[in-house]
């Protein structure tokens, strides 16, 4: 009559008990387990030039055969002190430099950049610049998204869908550029509004961009989505709880993909989502699963929730009546002494600014929260235990921009 | 998923149908790109708008932008005027190196010295190689499109109101007294 | 697709080989290089070509017509770059290891038939278009194939690198695996063919139809293996070049590289041909042109056999514009749980029907519905592995019982031991040692060492 459960007697021979490779992965043993037996583990350096890393990440992976063991990331190697070169900028030369760490959704920086400030100054932003920051900010929301749809089935070994979102990239990037000038750094937010207005006829090319991206998403849709190889390598690979995201702060579509539930857009609204939301355009993605292919899918179906929401500020800004898109600025602009903490829904999560301000006109500090930074933490989590080529596929769905990982 | 290999048949579909289209590649060497006015190509300076003033360079936030002058005194025009000093542009370059393409200089700058052009094709092999001195920046000035029109629901633009109150003095009866007034 | 005996004249038997005298050997081995490194320059081109087609792009279009020297320009670009050896290579093997990779690729397509017996222009020798023949043909290529492998796996071993050597060792493992399912997918073949010879194969073929047609779930075996054989994407594990950077040509560049490149494109040509041969008629005309008398004769042939090939190579590019990369462990599961049983099954029921046929007593309509019988039963077993992957992540559930056999074992990936529980008894805490050895050579005794 044996009444000692099995697990307790386990416990007691840990001591001794002789495990070879992965199997001694839990006798809490030196890895490899007894003398005799033990198996090299081999450290292999993902980056910090990998084609997988997109830039200068670097994994350092323990490996036992092809199963990773320990997963260290190791970041900074893109280290730029944005925070310390905040303060010495005042705020129009901080939106340069903000909307350059998460390069794939630089409108999304700017905004939180003048939030802050003009949540300082206690300024009102124009009603047509506001939605007109909405519709920049969901189709550089539509930018990001298409980067990632592109190069994760690149990761996974499909080649071909990356052109296809690049075609849709351009698409959009093309009435982006005829705005701000920019294809990437727009640099079109100012501290009360935007630079200039829009060229007339804009409105009209745009919508009919979206359109053009919304018709032809379906391929990317077809070619990647369906695909039973893909789902073979995303479903239940890397899944994520939101026990890890609370803990490591994780946001955005990869925390929306877990079931956390939060959206800034909807949750602390700015800009014009509030409207947005009551008119049930604004829907919030989320997933339950938590592995790669909900990851993907949030992503997906955000790109069509953001079409949407684009064409909604198209409308509204063809009713809107006739009006500024900026306020005038005093000559040196100071943003009061006091501090403020703006966040946005970036694209890739929650995107921060901590300013505080003793009234000149830099900042005294200017604090950057990433989301990418946040996400990656999570990785070593997400990756022991599994086999390299799942480091690809989960790598890959954490939809991370080096430049705001490290800032 | 429905059936097995449904979601690869798919696929190998798509592919096909893009095999058949015409492919949308732009054939850049050959065709140039059409890009929009605002287009941040290279900055291109009209010389003879700059008073060197140094906002730009000051503005800067990359600190790429380099200005030499020297002043020069007219002396005055009449007896007991006082002399007349203007500073004249010895040195204007932007080093493209350096430069972040923000933008605020062409902002800043009050007489409209500055400007965009969307020429993109100044690579050089050697990074000093794209240090460009003020007559080279001048050239581009040629290349500079006037800018789009506004859409109809934004605010006009202050120079426009301005030039529709200049057009509407001109246009009004000349004042009746004082004809040789300052114009 | 009877042809008449005057035809079947032409047909080059065994007796045909062996007889070609030394400067037409030297001639046909000479063509067959040239004609491999020429195919090769332009299947790159051709390649480059349709999948840049498939993203909607144009491809190498500037080189010569059609871009069509784009490989040749690409070569020497090769040749000319710096040849790194790393500093932590195995020279000898790392310098060995392309030619290994790449002269089995060549000698391979010494028993390929390209065409039938033909007379050389400006002379009056007859001769097979075909290097030699075997009565073991297909073995020969089979054998030949695998040595390459060694090429690969001794690349990645020699580098020094870490990238490197897990791709040999997944390319070493798919090899294998892959052999296995490519072998028996011909087996059916051989039976049908009732020879190993090539040019025997392509003979039977003419009298019979093309083996694709009875034999269609071999040939679909065989496509799926081939790309696996050949490391080509969905099955490009050992390159993967999105987690192994470039598997085991990491390290190679220059010349040595260019091999490697070059005997992956020839084994490419290698497993088209074979498919051709072996499962649609070989060089023999397709079915509209072969109604013209003179399709199967002189050097016509060759262009038929080329164009198969380049249906094949087209099939090869297709799936590499399309598909993602699969896992290491669920392409080794489809190729052991999938392919090999169902190549069993079919063999299985082929030869029952050839035994049949043979003794001549069943009916046409018992053979039918066994076939279809059959044909159900692997359609079955094809669902199978679709269900598997949904099934899986529901087993790391519940806690690992270590004893569960009677005897400690270690947990299996996925299964976790439960969390230690630090509870020591006062007595026991400085004894450890002892009353672990008690636990271990007496399990009975275990809740008295307790307490």
């Amino acid at each position: 009559m044996s009444e000692t459960p099995a697990t307790e007697r386990a416990a007691d021979l840990r001591a001794v008990t002789v495990g070879i490779g992965d199997g001694a992965a839990g006798f809490g043993h030196e890895r490899g387990g007894g003398v005799d037996l033990a198996t090299q583990d081999m450290v292999l350096n993902i980056g910090p030039q990998h084609p997988a890393t997109h830039g200068v990440l670097r994994l350092r992976l323990t490996l036992d055969g092809e199963r990773i063991v320990t997963c260290e990331p190791i970041v900074g190697y893109m280290h730029r002190g944005v925070e310390k070169l905040f303060e010495v900028r005042d705020y129009r030369q901080i939106i340069v430099l903000a909307n350059r760490h998460d390069w794939l959704s630089a409108f999304g920086n700017e905004l939180g950049v003048v939030m802050a400030v003009e949540r300082m100054l206690g300024m009102e932003v124009p009603v047509r610049a506001i939605w007109i920051r909405t519709l920049l900010a969901e189709l550089n929301r539509v930018l990001n998204h298409l980067m990632f749809m592109g190069s994760y089935p690149i990761e996974l070994g499909a080649i071909t869908p990356i052109f296809y979102a690049f075609r849709e990239r351009e698409t959009i990037q093309q009435v982006m550029e005829e705005v701000s000038g920019g294809r990437m750094h727009y640099m079109f937010n100012r501290v009360g509004g935007l630079k200039e207005d829009l060229p007339a006829g804009w409105l009209g090319r745009t919508s009919a961009a979206v359109a053009a991206v919304r018709s032809r998403l379906p391929q990317i849709e077809d070619l990647v989505f369906g695909n039973e190889i893909f789902r073979a390598r995303t479903v239940g690979v890397g899944v994520l709880s939101p026990e890890l995201i609370h803990a490591y702060g994780v946001s955005g579509p990869i925390a929306r993909a877990s079931g956390v539930d939060l959206d800034l857009r909807r949750d602390d609204p700015y800009l014009a989502y509030q409207e947005l939301l009551d008119d049930g355009v604004l829907r919030i993605v989320t997933r339950s699963a938590g592995d790669c292919f909900a990851r993907f899918d949030v992503l997906l179906e955000q790109v069509k929730v953001s079409l949407d929401v684009a064409d909604a500020c198209l409308t509204r800004l063809h009713e809107l009546p006739q009006g500024p898109v900026n306020v005038r600025l005093p000559k040196i602009l100071k943003a009061p002494e006091g501090s403020t903490y703006a966040w946005t829904e970036n694209p890739l999560g929650i995107n921060g600014y901590y300013l505080v301000s003793r009234g000149e006109k830099t900042p005294w500090r200017l604090k950057l929260r990433t989301a990418s930074f946040n996400n990656i933490s999570v990785l070593p989590q997400l990756l022991e235990g599994r086999v390299v080529a799942d480091m690809v596929a989960i790598l890959g769905s954490m939809f991370f921009v080096v430049g705001d990982v490290d800032k | 998923m429905t059936r097995l290999g449904s979601g690869l048949l798919a696929g190998l579909k798509v592919t096909w149908r893009n095999l058949v289209r015409r492919s949308v590649t732009q054939h850049y060497p050959d065709v140039k790109p059409e890009l929009p006015p605002r287009s941040r190509g290279v900055i291109a300076l009209q010389e003879e708008n700059c008073t060197v003033c140094m906002l730009c360079a000051r503005e800067c936030p990359a600190w790429c932008i380099h200005i030499d002058s020297h002043k020069e005194v007219t002396p005055a025009e009449v007896e007991g005027g006082r002399d007349r000093s203007h500073n004249m542009l010895d040195r204007f370059a932007i080093d493209f190196s350096l430069c972040m393409y923000c933008s605020i200089c062409i902002e800043v700058c009050p007489f409209d010295a500055l400007h965009w052009s969307p020429e993109f094709e100044y690579a050089e092999h050697d990074i000093t190689d794209l240090v460009h001195e003020k007559d080279r920046l001048r050239e581009w000035m040629w290349t500079v499109p006037p800018p789009p029109a506004l859409d109809p629901a934004g605010e006009e633009p202050k120079e426009i109101k301005a030039a529709e109150i200049a057009a509407a003095k001109r246009a009004a009866p000349p004042p009746p007294v004082d004809p040789a007034g300052p114009q | 697709m009877n042809y008449p005996s005057v035809h079947l004249a032409a047909e080059p038997s065994l007796d045909a080989f062996g007889t070609d005298n030394g400067w037409v050997i030297a001639l046909k081995a000479l063509l067959v290089f040239v004609f491999l490194v020429v195919f090769t320059l332009f299947n790159i081109w051709f390649e480059r070509r349709v999948v840049a087609r498939m993203q909607h792009r144009i491809g190498p279009n500037v080189n010569g017509p059609f871009g069509l020297l784009q490989s040749l320009a690409d070569g020497v670009k090769l040749a000319l770059k710096e040849d790194i050896i790393p500093k932590s290579a195995d020279k000898v093997v790392y310098v060995v290891a392309p030619a290994l990779s790449v002269i089995p690729a060549f000698i391979a397509w010494a028993v390929i038939p390209l065409g039938p017996v033909v007379t050389i222009p400006f002379t009056d020798i007859r001769t097979p278009l075909q290097l030699t023949d075997l009565p073991v043909g297909v073995l020969y290529i089979l054998a030949v194939t695998s040595i390459g492998v060694y090429g690969i796996v001794l690349a990645g071993w020699s580098s020094g690198s870490t990238y490197a050597l897990l791709g040999s060792l997944r390319s070493s493992a798919q090899v294998i695996s892959y052999e296995v399912a490519m072998g028996l997918s011909f087996v059916t073949v051989f039976m049908y063919a009732g020879t190993m010879s090539m040019s025997g194969i392509v003979e039977a073929q003419a009298q019979n139809v093309w083996f694709i047609l009875p034999l269609l779930p071999s040939f679909v075996i065989y496509a799926i293996s081939m790309v696996g054989e050949t490391n080509r994407a969905p099955f490009d594990l050992a390159e993967a070049e999105g987690e192994l950077v470039g598997g085991f040509h990491t390290e190679y560049s220059s010349l040595k590289f260019a091999l490697f490149f070059l005997a992956e494109y020839i084994n490419l040509v290698t497993v088209s041909a074979l498919a051709a041969t072996l499962f649609l008629g070989g060089w023999r005309a397709p079915y509209p042109l072969s109604l013209w008398d003179g399709a199967n004769e002189g050097y016509w042939p060759v262009l038929w056999f080329v164009g198969k090939c380049l249906a094949f190579i087209f099939f090869f590019i297709w799936l590499r514009g399309t598909l993602p990369r699969m896992r290491y462990d669920q392409f080794m599961k489809l190729g052991w749980k999938v392919l090999i049983p169902v190549s069993l099954v079919w063999i299985f029921g082929v030869s029952i029907v050839r035994v049949i046929q043979n003794e001549g007593g069943v009916d046409q309509q018992t053979l039918l519905i066994i076939a279809g019988v059959i044909v159900a039963l692997l359609l079955a077993s094809a669902f199978i592995p679709e269900k598997k992957p949904a099934d899986e992540p529901a087993e790391p559930a519940g806690d690992f019982d270590a004893f569960a056999g009677g005897y400690p074992v270690p947990p299996m990936p996925g299964q976790r031991l439960p969390d230690p529980v630090v509870t020591v008894p006062a007595d026991a805490s400085q004894d450890q040692p002892r009353s672990d050895a008690r636990d271990l050579d007496a399990p009975t005794n275990e809740e008295q060492s307790r307490g």
